[in-house]
């Protein structure tokens, strides 16, 4: 078959045809030549309208599973849904197993739920840029509220967090340390505090102890921060539907979602810069071989760059 | 590491059509496709042909391997193969692995499966197979 131009994806994007959207994602993932046409020709007003959900927390709380009941409620609105699940690659192989898919297969039939499951390929916050690019896709191809799903243990998780209006982190009774280790971290970022598996021995006590971590961020707008859901039994899902409507439309009212916004857009623009330079510096790192202090190094390079650049 | 940079990792998708549930074989491959750079998302068991079809399209992969060893292939490894190009996908490669008698693996590379891989196939040649196939329908698409 022969390769679509980007003018046939981005028709194609208009008629949410499922193998447009694949392909238009696999070109900004890939840098390929095309992806530059592509998200330059997005419909920026749609990107602007939907609702990005981040959903993170430790291996096993439940992410996966509570995105699929999520994504369930928003069909009941029959609101159109995109996906992007995240997962580690390996550091070693570069290879990564893709599994969050089997918590969702339940909706795979259904057009109207779009996913898309990407490694974070080992790029130093490479991956921000192409998720970024993911959302501005689905967006184009008329999902409304899109679920970035992604293990939140390390910085690349976190930068990647920092593109979704608004972060839901996911707990469940019994990761004891694990939560001591991300109460500096992305506690402070997230927006809501999910206890799942609220039916498990520990659930009160946990939701008692998160409630003093929230209760600035709960005081300050009244919506509840700290919330406790069965995923696999579907429980809990309607209040914690109503209170990210709440401070959906509170964040969107007070301007601050579109600061958010405009703040996702520097970080990311600051990946590509970083992305788009790395080429160029291996280069000159490897024609130079040098033995001085690291940090006196680079900024020799950087020197060196920018005469060059003014040069020319 | 460098050339993990410059070359963009094979995504595939690993499915198990039908009602067995035994994943040993279809996990094994997954790992081992995973050790090998290869991104491989895993649909976990029980899946229909439509299903399968539908999330490869999605996730726009290079290749989909299938596994089954409840006897069902003959039916179900074509399925997934039609419904493929229902949705556009002709040009994804299907291969197949699994309890499948040698008088059917013909049968099956007629139907238009690229390989078919039985209990005795060492990885390395599975890994083989999933490469080729993948390499041949990234260079088919010229974009990538």
């Amino acid at each position: 078959m022969a390769t679509p131009t980007s003018k046939e994806i981005l028709a194609g994007l208009l008629r949410q045809d499922p193998r447009a959207i694949g392909r238009a994602i696999s070109a900004v993932e890939n840098n390929s030549a095309s992806a530059a046409d592509i998200l330059s020709a997005l419909d920026q007003e749609a990107i602007e309208r939907i609702l990005v959900l981040g959903i993170t927390g430790p291996p096993g709380a439940g992410k996966s599973t509570l995105t699929s009941t999520i994504i369930r409620a928003l069909r009941k609105e029959k609101k159109r849904v995109g996906i992007i699940a995240v997962d580690p690659s390996s550091p070693i192989s570069g290879g990564a197993i893709l599994g969050d898919r089997i918590r969702m297969m339940d909706h795979a039939l259904d057009t109207d739920v779009v996913v898309r499951s990407m490694a974070t390929r080992g790029r130093l916050g490479g991956l921000c840029a192409s998720a970024g690019a993911a959302v501005r896709i689905m967006a184009a191809a008329g999902c409304e509220t899109i679920i970035i799903e992604t293990v939140g243990v390390g910085q690349s998780e976190m930068d990647i967090i920092r593109l979704a209006d608004i972060t839901l982190m996911i707990l469940a009774p019994g990761f004891g340390d694990d939560i001591q280790a991300m109460k500096a971290g992305l506690l402070e970022v997230a927006d809501f505090l999910v206890v799942n598996k609220s039916d498990l021995p520990g659930a009160d006590a946990l939701c008692m102890d998160m409630e003093q971590v929230f209760r600035d961020k709960q005081e300050k707008d009244g919506i509840h921060r700290v919330l406790q859901t069965v995923a696999s039994e579907n429980q809990g899902i309607d209040h914690l539907l109503a209170a990210i409507k709440a401070l959906a439309s509170h964040l969107e009212a007070s301007g601050i979602k579109a600061e958010r916004r405009h703040k996702a857009m520097d970080a990311e623009t600051m990946d590509w810069v970083m992305e788009l330079l790395r080429p160029q510096f291996i280069q000159a790192m490897t024609d130079k071989p040098g033995r001085q202090d690291p940090r006196i190094r680079a900024k020799e390079l950087i020197h060196e760059f920018s005469t060059i650049q003014h040069d020319e | 590491m460098a050339e993990q940079e410059q070359k963009n990792p094979y995504r595939v998708l690993i499915g198990k059509p039908g009602l067995d549930g035994h994943d040993r074989g279809a996990k094994f491959i997954a790992r081992a496709l995973r050790d090998e750079g290869f991104e491989v998302i895993y649909t976990g068991i029980r899946r229909t042909a439509a299903e399968i079809a539908a999330t490869a399209i999605q996730e726009d992969v290079n290749a989909v391997g299938l596994s089954s060893l409840s006897g069902a292939h003959l039916r179900l490894f074509p399925e997934v193969i039609s419904e493929l190009r229902m949705r556009g996908g002709e040009d994804i490669p299907v291969l197949g692995g699994g309890v499948i008698p040698v008088e059917d693996i013909q049968e099956l590379l007629e139907a238009g499966l690229s390989a078919i891989f039985t209990s005795g196939t060492p990885a390395k040649d599975i890994i083989c197979s999933f490469t080729e196939a993948c390499r041949k329908h990234a260079d088919g698409d010229t974009d990538q």
